[in-house]
């Protein structure tokens, strides 16, 4: 079992996780709120990655931050080195890839509150940043945790991108679904076997942890 | 009268089933499936090219890791026939009873050569693997030595070298000897340990120089080839084999940078 290998996973879908709700938080709030008639392009754009192969999206990550790219030489001048081939680089590809798993579910449950409450905060002279922290959020919890689960287990199990733009470095870029791919390819199924098991349990620990927490936000149904 | 609606309406089911038989894709008499090994990907379409226009046989390709496609072929991938970059992997799969036995071949040589862009300040011809110490270089590309061959020859040579220890730090793995070599082209790297054929493809060379590595410095890059047990096209899979020997398939074969196999004992 390649201990190495799952820290570091669970690492980047930490960094990653926490990065995105930060980053998806003011998108998702503008999505759902904004009076521009064209957001909807927004929202396509933020569900792009749904559709893409990670396939694209690691080529792109690798071309646009590769030294040939402008984009590229500022990173590296900036840094020292290309953004391919490091934690940094994983990181930002999976915020990209799980875009719109935090996206998503967030600007569901903020159309989902009643606009009168909102409302009534403007009117009792709450100000827009005091409604969002104090009526919005604390109603949009159940979104928040699913946007944070999801964001989570999607960049846990993440290949593609991570197989595009890693470089399959131990401790550093070989995350457990690379170590997987390496030991089957090698023909070494046993090994193979014993870390998708513990990846299998990690998982679902994880998700069943998260769901049952979730589970106060349910609504008592009246038929139950 | 029965409305003529109905008619359609019970025979729709039916005529969905058809139609979803017909998506099935199905496999045309004269067809030959060949999962080659990453660094044959251009000889193998030129050899395909020439096989094709001498037999009339429609020919699929499908190139990867030679670790890669073994373990596809392991778990029933309906393949033919089998390219690999070393002689290892088909003669686990006669041993497996995936491959026919008695159908091996060695078909090629394969040569390693260190690729770096236009741009770069290293001299080979003067320090030869060492060059790699220059700082300049801080991420080197090679295949995977734990499955791909000529990862396993780049990380030999290296050995050889005595460099491996210090350079560790600086290697990246690529699937294989393509994705290696497009870890440099696409300015992420700044060496790639790679194979020659891939420098020399007529129309896909990558821009940049290479450098052959001194064969005694690795492992004889050996490549075999060997015919899949479940293939239902044995008698045109040995029809390929057979062209490979042809004066056109050897000379296809050097135009990419492969000498001829080294003769089995």
């Amino acid at each position: 079992m390649n201990w190495q290998a799952l820290m570091l996973t669970l690492r980047l879908s930490l960094v990653t996780a926490s990065a995105l709700l930060l980053i998806a938080l003011p998108i998702a709030c503008w999505i759902a709120y904004s009076p521009r008639r064209w957001k909807f392009l927004a929202q396509a754009a933020t569900a792009l990655p749904l559709v893409m192969p990670p396939t694209v999206l690691g080529f792109y990550v690798l071309v646009a931050f590769g030294s040939s790219s402008p984009l590229g030489r500022l990173y590296q001048d900036w840094t020292g080195h290309t953004l391919a081939f490091t934690f940094e680089g994983l990181v930002v590809g999976s915020i990209l890839y799980s875009m719109p798993f935090a996206v998503q579910p967030l600007v569901t449950s903020f159309l989902a509150i009643d606009p009168k409450l909102i409302q009534a905060s403007r009117v009792l002279g709450a100000s827009r940043l005091a409604t969002f922290f104090r009526v919005v959020l604390p109603l949009s919890i159940s979104g928040l945790v699913t946007a944070i689960a999801l964001t989570f287990a999607h960049t846990f199990g993440e290949f593609g991108v991570v197989l595009m733009v890693g470089g399959d470095i131990p401790g550093l870029t070989r995350t457990i679904s690379i170590d997987v791919f390496d030991k089957v390819e090698a023909g070494n199924y046993a090994a193979a076997n014993t870390t998708s098991l513990v990846l299998l349990a990690v998982s679902f620990v994880i998700l069943a942890l998260v769901y049952a927490w979730n589970r106060r936000a349910w609504p008592r149904m009246p038929w139950a | 009268m029965k409305p003529k609606g109905r008619t359609f309406q019970r025979m729709a089911p039916v005529a969905l089933f058809i139609v979803l038989l017909a998506a099935i894709p199905g496999r045309a008499a004269g067809e030959l499936t060949i999962a080659a090994a990453a660094d044959l990907q251009f000889a193998m379409r030129a050899l395909i090219q020439g096989f094709e226009r001498q037999s009339g046989v429609q020919v699929r390709l499908v190139a990867g890791s030679s670790g890669n496609l073994a373990t596809e072929i392991e778990h029933g991938a309906p393949f033919d026939l089998f390219f690999s970059a070393d002689v290892q992997h088909p003669e686990q799969l006669v041993r497996d009873g995936a491959a026919e036995p008695g159908t091996l071949v060695r078909y090629a040589l394969g040569r390693l050569v260190v690729y770096v862009p236009a741009d770069s300040p290293l001299d080979f011809d003067r320090r030869g693997l060492a060059a790699l110490e220059n700082t300049a270089v801080r991420k080197i590309a090679i295949a995977n030595p734990r499955f791909a061959p000529y990862g396993a020859a780049a990380a030999a040579a290296l050995r050889h070298a005595g460099l491996y220890g210090k350079l560790q730090s600086r290697l990246v793995l690529g699937e294989d000897v393509s994705q290696a070599t497009q870890f440099v082209v696409s300015g992420n790297a700044q060496a790639a340990l790679t194979s020659l054929a891939l420098m020399l493809a007529p129309g896909a060379k990558p821009p940049g120089r290479y450098w052959l590595v001194p064969p005694e410095d690795y492992p004889p890059l050996d490549q075999a080839a060997v015919i899949v047990k479940r293939s239902g096209q044995k008698q045109l899979a040995r029809a390929f084999l057979a062209y490979l020997e042809t004066a056109e398939a050897r000379s296809i074969f050097r135009r990419y940078g492969f000498a001829p196999p080294e003769k089995t004992p």
